[in-house]
């Protein structure tokens, strides 16, 4: 007989079940505190006005591609709600309720997406990184911040979420790899939304789970619901706390659905089905809250038109200030290229300057 | 400080600069308790200890995306790739990230970082540890990339680089590694990036060159004297950005020009150069400008590489060629 000189398990958490009842009474106290629910609900509801407001800006021609958020709500805000302003977050590139609640406006968001740089130069924490678009590349960046916080003995924690297509890439796995062997501060989201454009999550690999990737690493790994934002939170403020308290990091599965297109340049009909997208509308996260916060008694119709109201005039305004900033300078194509710009491209600025005018 | 081989100029400035700011970092594989595969790293865990010196676990890319994460948050990784045929899992992180940090988030972010890489042949290594594709990396907007030719511009320039709030890659000469020993002041005196250094002045001809080949381009200026022809040897010393206007300069007293790259002919450097020459100082030339390089064609293994590498006789061939039209 062989020994076991190891074994593992991946657990599965969830608090608030798809129609919005709680699975038992033993759960965290955010599902006691209304206030706290209550508010991150009015982040996922201005999310998902939000991301309603911006495919639109896509369709009639205001604003480029955009990666759309719709049903990532509770992964995203219980992300972006755990963490603190000194921590850094690492997105990829659809993760905006994370980053609302840390204080990137939306305008800096529909900035990005309409072609502008100086939407990455966002108002939210100066050192949060920008959006990620070379897949998995984050988790690297989030773990060289994580290990900046360890050999300065500060006590913060990087974050970076990544998709379930993106856990089959090598940056990915060399996060976790260095995550291990620094014992980093460092918490890895993998927001599973079952599609990386037109593959299937089934066709990423055969594993049970994408969480288990972590136990290679040696890290706490476990999955959540992603749309209970209860399971999301706590896992998160788990994780936050142990990498905060210096034992090391965590990874996170929250299992979820892209109920939109991959974009607005991709169109899903082509390659699945209207009836999972049905399904998994039956499970999404905004309403599952809603149905539990009126259960509790936290939340009424009345309210409800308040803050779609609210939210609607949040996002004109982002809109309308979006709308303002206008086209970048020439020479900016070249400022921001190095602190010292070299005489050749002194050179170039100034032959753009005068063929541009 | 007498008698400093490169690679020993190469630790003198490491340990220099951090000594001086404590946000510089080692970072890489085998750099800690060995001090490095060539040594360039020795005895700074000793001095700095491991959390300034850090061995990480045997991944390029690992250790790149680390160095844009830190050197995005405030410290200054200086990386080491073993040798050059090992940078290529780094080049997403360096191409996407490092070298648009600062430009894509308008100067919120920027990537003070370096990569050190041994390159290039001539010390009979195995496979892929004998290239020199620098072209690659001059091809990328936002980043510098520096070739000392001697010990003390190894000095200087690392010093440089290390202090540069952008990201350079820094490619070392391995065949010069140990090859000649000079004086080199331990000062802390950096050396200027982004321009080319004149190693020596001529009238009849310009060679251009940079890394471990400005040793061959020197033997056949000396030999070029004794037939007397006077040629003046230009180190590009940053290659990207590159400075032409030294280049310019010296052709426009000279009007003639070989440029002289170990590196593969197409889409090298001194293609770059000879196109610069061609578009701004055509007029001055005498003669076609000539280019002794690789050849287009895999480096071969240890026993032809000598064969592969201009030496001093191509050299000669090419200047010849040039000056007698």
């Amino acid at each position: 007989m062989p020994a076991t000189v190891a074994s593992f398990k991946i657990d599965f958490h969830q608090f608030l079940a798809a129609d919005g009842q709680l699975i038992s009474e033993d759960v965290p106290p955010l599902a006691k505190d209304m206030d706290k629910l209550q508010s991150l609900y009015r982040l996922m509801v201005t999310t998902r006005a939000f991301d309603k407001k911006a495919v639109a800006l896509q369709r009639t021609g205001k604003m480029g591609t955009y990666a759309s958020c719709l049903g990532h709500e509770a992964a995203h805000v219980s992300i972006g709600n755990a963490m603190q302003p000194e921590d850094c977050f690492a997105p990829s590139y659809r993760e905006y309720g994370a980053q609302f609640c840390r204080g990137v406006k939306m305008s800096e968001v529909l900035t990005y997406w309409g072609g502008d740089e100086r939407g990455s130069d966002f108002s939210g924490p100066r050192h949060d990184f920008a959006w990620c678009v070379p897949i998995a590349t984050q988790c690297m960046h989030a773990a060289g911040a994580a290990l900046a916080f360890k050999l300065r003995d500060e006590k913060r924690v990087a974050v970076a979420t990544i998709g379930d297509g993106g856990s089959s890439k090598g940056d990915f796995l060399e996060a976790i790899n260095a995550a291990s062997a620094f014992q980093l501060p460092l918490v890895l989201a993998i927001v599973n939304n079952q599609w990386a454009i037109s593959v299937p999550r089934s066709k990423q690999n055969s594993a049970k789970t994408l969480a288990q990737k972590g136990i290679a690493g040696g890290l706490p790994s476990i999955q959540v619901d992603g749309n209970d934002i209860i399971a999301c939170h706590w896992a998160m403020v788990q994780a936050i706390e142990q990498a905060r308290a210096g034992k090391g990091p965590t990874i996170i599965e929250m299992i979820t659905y892209r109920l939109a297109d991959h974009t607005t340049a991709d169109d899903a009909r082509r390659y699945r089905a209207d009836e999972e997208v049905e399904k998994a509308w039956q499970l999404e996260p905004v309403s599952r809250l809603r149905s539990y916060l009126q259960s509790q008694g936290g939340w009424d119709d009345e309210k409800e038109l308040e803050l779609l109201a609210e939210a609607d005039r949040e996002v004109e305004a982002a809109v309308r200030e979006y709308q303002a900033v206008g086209k970048p300078a020439t020479e900016s194509m070249f400022d921001h290229l190095f602190a010292n710009l070299p005489a050749e491209i002194e050179a170039q600025r100034a032959r753009a300057l005068r063929e541009l005018s | 400080m007498a008698g400093v081989a490169m690679v020993e100029a190469i630790s003198l400035a490491l340990s220099r600069e951090m000594a001086n700011d404590e946000s510089v970092v080692v970072m890489g594989e085998d750099v800690g308790i060995n001090g490095g595969v060539f040594r360039a790293t020795s005895g700074l865990e000793e001095k700095f200890g491991s959390r300034r010196v850090i061995d990480t676990p045997l991944a390029e890319g690992m250790i790149a995306g680390l160095a844009v994460g830190m050197s995005a948050q405030g410290l200054k990784p200086v990386i080491e790739a073993q040798f050059m045929g090992f940078v290529y899992p780094m080049v997403e992180q360096l191409v996407c990230h490092a070298a648009r940090m600062r430009h894509r988030t308008r100067g919120r972010l920027s990537c003070p970082m370096v990569l050190r890489a041994p390159f290039g042949g001539g010390i009979h290594a195995p496979e892929l540890h004998s290239e020199s594709t620098e072209a690659i990396f001059a091809h990328i907007p936002g980043i510098r990339v520096v070739i000392p030719s001697s010990p003390s511009r190894a000095y200087g320039l690392l010093l440089a680089a290390i202090r540069e709030p952008d990201p350079v890659i820094f490619l070392e000469p391995k065949r010069l590694y140990r090859l000649s020993k000079e004086e080199v002041a331990d000062d802390g005196q950096d050396l200027p990036l982004d321009v080319c250094y004149v190693l020596r002045d001529g009238s009849d001809i310009t060679l251009v060159s940079w890394g471990s080949m400005i040793k061959e381009t020197l033997e056949a200026a000396e030999l070029l004297a004794q037939q007397g022809v006077s040629a003046e040897v230009i180190d590009v010393a940053t290659i990207s950005p590159l400075d032409m206007d030294t280049i310019l300069e010296s052709v426009e007293k000279t009007g003639r020009c070989v440029i002289v790259h170990e590196a593969a002919r197409m889409c090298g450097v001194g293609a770059e150069i000879a196109a610069g020459l061609a578009d701004t100082g055509i007029y001055n030339l005498h003669a076609p400008i000539k280019r002794v390089t690789g050849y287009d064609s895999i480096m071969p293994l240890y026993k032809m590489e000598m064969q592969y590498m201009p030496g001093v006789k191509r050299i000669l061939d090419a200047v010849n060629a040039v000056m007698e039209v």
